[in-house]
């Protein structure tokens, strides 16, 4: 399970979010500037928060005297354009969070996630040759293979055509299914709730309101969830 | 100006400042016969001046590039007053006339200078020793690289530093494994200018090192010295400090198109 109660001051923007994901997913929606990818950041630990917690599992990641860095947060993390490494190639990729492992092991645990993502028969093409869609799998892949305790995806779907996102947000959902992994997603489309079993509505710096979809609905507390949630159902 | 014009004035300045710019080195190659270039080839000072200008321009690019690379990551990663501040520091000997260099590092490492004094209780005496030769040709090369090697790292996308870090990978290793090879057409290019400028110091090298053939005595000092007893011998060694900068052009032009292709 993931807590988080965290304050941070980015220039105009005051960030005050108060948040649990257990082994479900949480969608983030907001529009531009809310401060969903700054979010992501203080929970990874590339920045810090001025005040708060993060638990993760009921253990610290960061309470003011604890900061673990990020490179020990074993947190998945797939920004919105992939992130993939140009200077290596698929199966390197996946292979970069593994460098704890033998270089056999390595392999194979590497090989072994881009079948799961069904993406095998990439792992030698170089990173410019791949398709948007293919792209995200590879991503999905290189942040699973550490076997993270949570999964943060940061607008997942956002660069792909219509019928490769429609394809992969059906992969996506029943991977998270299939693995119970705590998983918050950012995003702004609507279509992306599909994913998630919770909504988290996030507008200058804050969670406004949270529930199902059909909560959401209901009740919406600002024009901005309103249509949010209205475009979800069509 | 009307288009034809423009365009005369173009090819005016093009041909003008290329020829200004060619003449001087093709004057090198093309007053010089074959058997004075034998003769100039085998002088004395040639082979002493090569063999000290490659291994002290080697030494100066070494620690150029390992402490200029982390100093340029550090500036490229922090925005702000201090990072600025650095920065110009880092280019300060690039606008420093370089026999003024020479004198500041006198002043600074010679036996009564600031920090001289420190060493020569220590049994260390910098000025006019080899060593003196590294330091002056890694003061006058150092903005090169740093230059370029904040522009390059400047360019690494945030994402994949952020990334990097979520798979475990601590600041250090994204740095070598990340970083490094993402900006090394740059990092290259970088350290070809500041090796060819290493090369040709000239006037802070003869101030804090002087001309002592073996010792300190580089293929710029090499050239000045031989000018005063055989112009053929000057005239070689320019010729082969022209091969050794024209090499290094070839190289500079086919990364940084390398870069560009990647």
């Amino acid at each position: 399970m993931l807590e988080v109660r965290i304050a941070r001051s980015v220039g105009s923007l005051q960030l005050d979010v108060d948040l649990s994901v257990s082994s479900g997913t949480v969608l983030v929606a907001g529009p531009n500037g809310a401060g969903k990818t700054t979010l992501l950041h203080l929970i990874l630990g590339v920045s810090r928060p001025d005040a708060g917690r993060i638990l993760l599992d009921g253990r610290p990641l960061f309470d003011g005297r604890v900061d673990v860095p990020a490179e020990r947060r074993r947190l998945g993390y797939v920004p919105q354009d992939s992130a993939l490494f140009p200077h290596l190639d698929v199966l390197g990729n996946v292979a970069f969070g593994l460098g704890h492992l033998p270089r056999a092991e390595r392999r194979d645990r590497a090989g072994a996630w881009l079948t799961k993502l069904g993406v095998s028969d990439l792992a030698r093409r170089r990173i410019a040759a791949l398709s948007g869609g293919e792209r995200q799998r590879v991503a999905l892949a290189r942040a699973l293979a550490r076997e993270p305790r949570a999964l943060l995806l940061d607008e997942p779907f956002a660069s792909l055509d219509p019928t490769s996102r429609r394809e992969l947000r059906a992969s996506v959902r029943g991977w998270l299914a299939d693995w119970r992994l705590p998983a918050l997603i950012v995003s702004h489309d609507p279509a992306d709730a599909s994913v998630a079993d919770r909504i988290a509505v996030m507008e200058r710096g804050r969670i406004v309101q949270q529930g199902t979809a059909e909560q959401l609905r209901a009740a919406p507390v600002s024009d901005f969830v309103a249509g949010f949630a209205a475009r979800q159902a069509t | 100006m009307r288009s034809r014009a423009w365009d005369a004035v173009q090819l005016a300045s093009i041909g003008l400042l290329v020829s200004f710019l060619l003449l001087p080195v093709a004057s090198l190659g093309l007053t010089l016969s074959w058997d004075e270039l034998v003769t100039g080839l085998r002088h004395p000072l040639l082979l002493p001046a090569v063999r000290l200008s490659l291994t002290t321009s080697a030494s100066s690019l070494t620690l150029v590039v390992v402490l200029g690379s982390l100093v340029a990551w550090w500036i490229a990663r922090h925005a702000g007053r201090v990072s600025r501040l650095i920065e110009s520091v880092t280019q300060l000997p690039a606008v420093i006339p370089p026999a003024v260099a020479g004198v500041g590092l006198l002043l600074a490492f010679g036996r009564r200078g600031l920090f001289g004094a420190f060493l020569e209780r220590h049994g260390i005496a910098l000025p006019f020793t080899t060593p003196a030769v590294v330091l002056a040709e890694t003061f006058v090369s150092a903005p090169f690289f740093i230059q370029a090697a904040i522009a390059a790292f400047r360019r690494v996308d945030e994402n994949l530093i952020a990334v990097a870090r979520t798979l475990g990978a601590s600041p250090f290793r994204t740095f070598l494994r990340v970083a490094v090879p993402l900006s090394a057409p740059g990092l290259v290019a970088g350290a070809a200018m500041s090796w060819a400028r290493s090369l040709g110091e000239f006037g802070a090298t003869l101030l804090f090192a002087g001309n002592l053939t073996g010792r300190t005595q580089t293929l710029p000092l090499a050239v000045y010295t031989a000018m005063e007893s055989d112009l053929r011998a000057a005239r070689a060694l320019a010729l082969v400090m022209v091969a050794a900068s024209f090499g290094l052009l070839l190289v500079l032009r086919r990364v940084s198109s390398e870069g560009r292709d990647a």
